[in-house]
């Protein structure tokens, strides 16, 4: 914020009509959160692409590192039986 | 097809016209915009208002056409009526100067355009209050959009504030023009088709005062004011370089499309 000559970075979640959850679509330049909504609101929903909006600061976002992506993601590789898949299902049980 | 001068259509086309050269025009100073506003975002938003305006606009235009029965589209009313068949307010066609000048044209035209539309929204005739229904959102938006950078600017920095009051003063006396009635309208008043422009501006004068108030900006108290004409077809000298760079390509292209 004390860059004057940059606005802070944003990044953008929307939610589409039909979707359960607010996905990530991109990011842009606001000085402030009303500003950031109504920019996302041009950029990001011009073609009806949502119903709700999110802005939420780049700075507060922890993100993974990729130099730990190996133990942080590739213990799970080899881990078959945490999916849901060694139940018998019971006779007329569909859509499971 | 050139056609006939504007000022011998039905009244309805002609009140048609009005409405959608004041949409046209303005969408072509915002479309100026493109690639040249100070930040990407802002450039996006102020096209998409052009484009909202725009589809105002063609709506308003084919609709003068088909009550004029002489063949004339959307196009043919666009780009091929002279600078005296064009009868938009002159507010619209003032050059955008610098983006405060262009948010003050906003904040003026869309406050106006808003009560307009609310109540056009009843016109007897069912396109007008077809548009005037379904743009009442857009035009909300363009007012929010330029209220929010009017207060921004003016309670802002010493510069931003001096901007954006030369912007205020620059405009202010093509306000007047907005509010003037003439007999064409009062007749087709009359007929519960348009609206009395004259009982908009104290509504009017209520809004913007109040957002001029918040941005800490102050309307000018005494200022020479505009003669006016835009819609008797008087442009002021900024509309004829509009103009020709609006036309220029179906003109010098004929039938040329996208």
């Amino acid at each position: 914020m004390t860059d004057r000559r940059q606005w802070p970075l944003w990044e953008v979640f929307v939610r589409s009509k039909r979707g359960l959850s607010h996905n990530h679509v991109g990011s842009l330049h606001a000085a402030d959160a009303p500003m950031a909504l109504r920019m996302a609101r041009d950029v990001y929903t011009r073609r009806q692409e949502g119903i709700s909006i999110w802005v939420v600061p780049a700075a507060s976002i922890t993100a993974s590192s990729p130099d730990e992506k190996d133990p942080f993601f590739e213990p799970a590789g080899d881990k078959v039986y945490r999916h849901p898949t060694f139940y018998e299902l019971p006779e007329g049980v569909e859509h499971l | 097809m050139s056609g006939a001068p504007t000022a011998q259509l039905p009244p309805v086309a002609q009140y048609a016209l009005r409405l959608g050269d004041d949409a046209l025009i303005l969408a072509q100073r915002l479309g100026e915009w493109a690639a040249n506003a100070p930040e990407l975002e802002e450039d996006v938003a102020l096209t998409n208002i052009a484009l909202d305006l725009l589809g105002q606009a063609r709506v308003l235009l084919t609709h003068a056409g088909k009550i004029e029965a002489a063949g004339r589209t959307e196009d043919d009313f666009a780009f091929l009526r002279d600078e005296r068949d064009f009868v938009n307010v002159q507010l619209v066609e003032q050059p955008n100067g610098d983006f405060a000048q262009t948010i003050a044209r906003q904040l003026f035209f869309a406050a106006y355009q808003g009560l307009l539309y609310e109540r056009l929204a009843d016109s007897a005739d069912p396109t007008i209050a077809g548009v005037a229904g379904k743009a009442i959102k857009e035009v909300d938006y363009h007012e929010d959009h330029a209220a929010g950078w009017t207060r921004r600017l003016g309670d802002g920095t010493e510069e931003s504030h001096r901007r954006m009051q030369a912007g205020v003063d620059r405009l202010w006396p093509y306000v007047d023009e907005l509010f003037l009635t003439d007999q064409l309208e009062q007749e087709l008043v009359a007929e519960g088709i348009a609206v009395d422009g004259s009982t908009l501006r104290k509504e009017w004068h209520k809004r913007v005062s109040s957002v001029l108030e918040e941005a800490t900006l102050a309307a000018p108290e005494s200022s020479w004011i505009a003669p006016g004409g835009g819609r008797r077809g008087v442009h002021t000298e900024a509309f004829g370089y509009l103009l020709a760079e609006m036309q220029h390509l179906h003109r010098s292209h004929q039938g040329a499309r996208w």
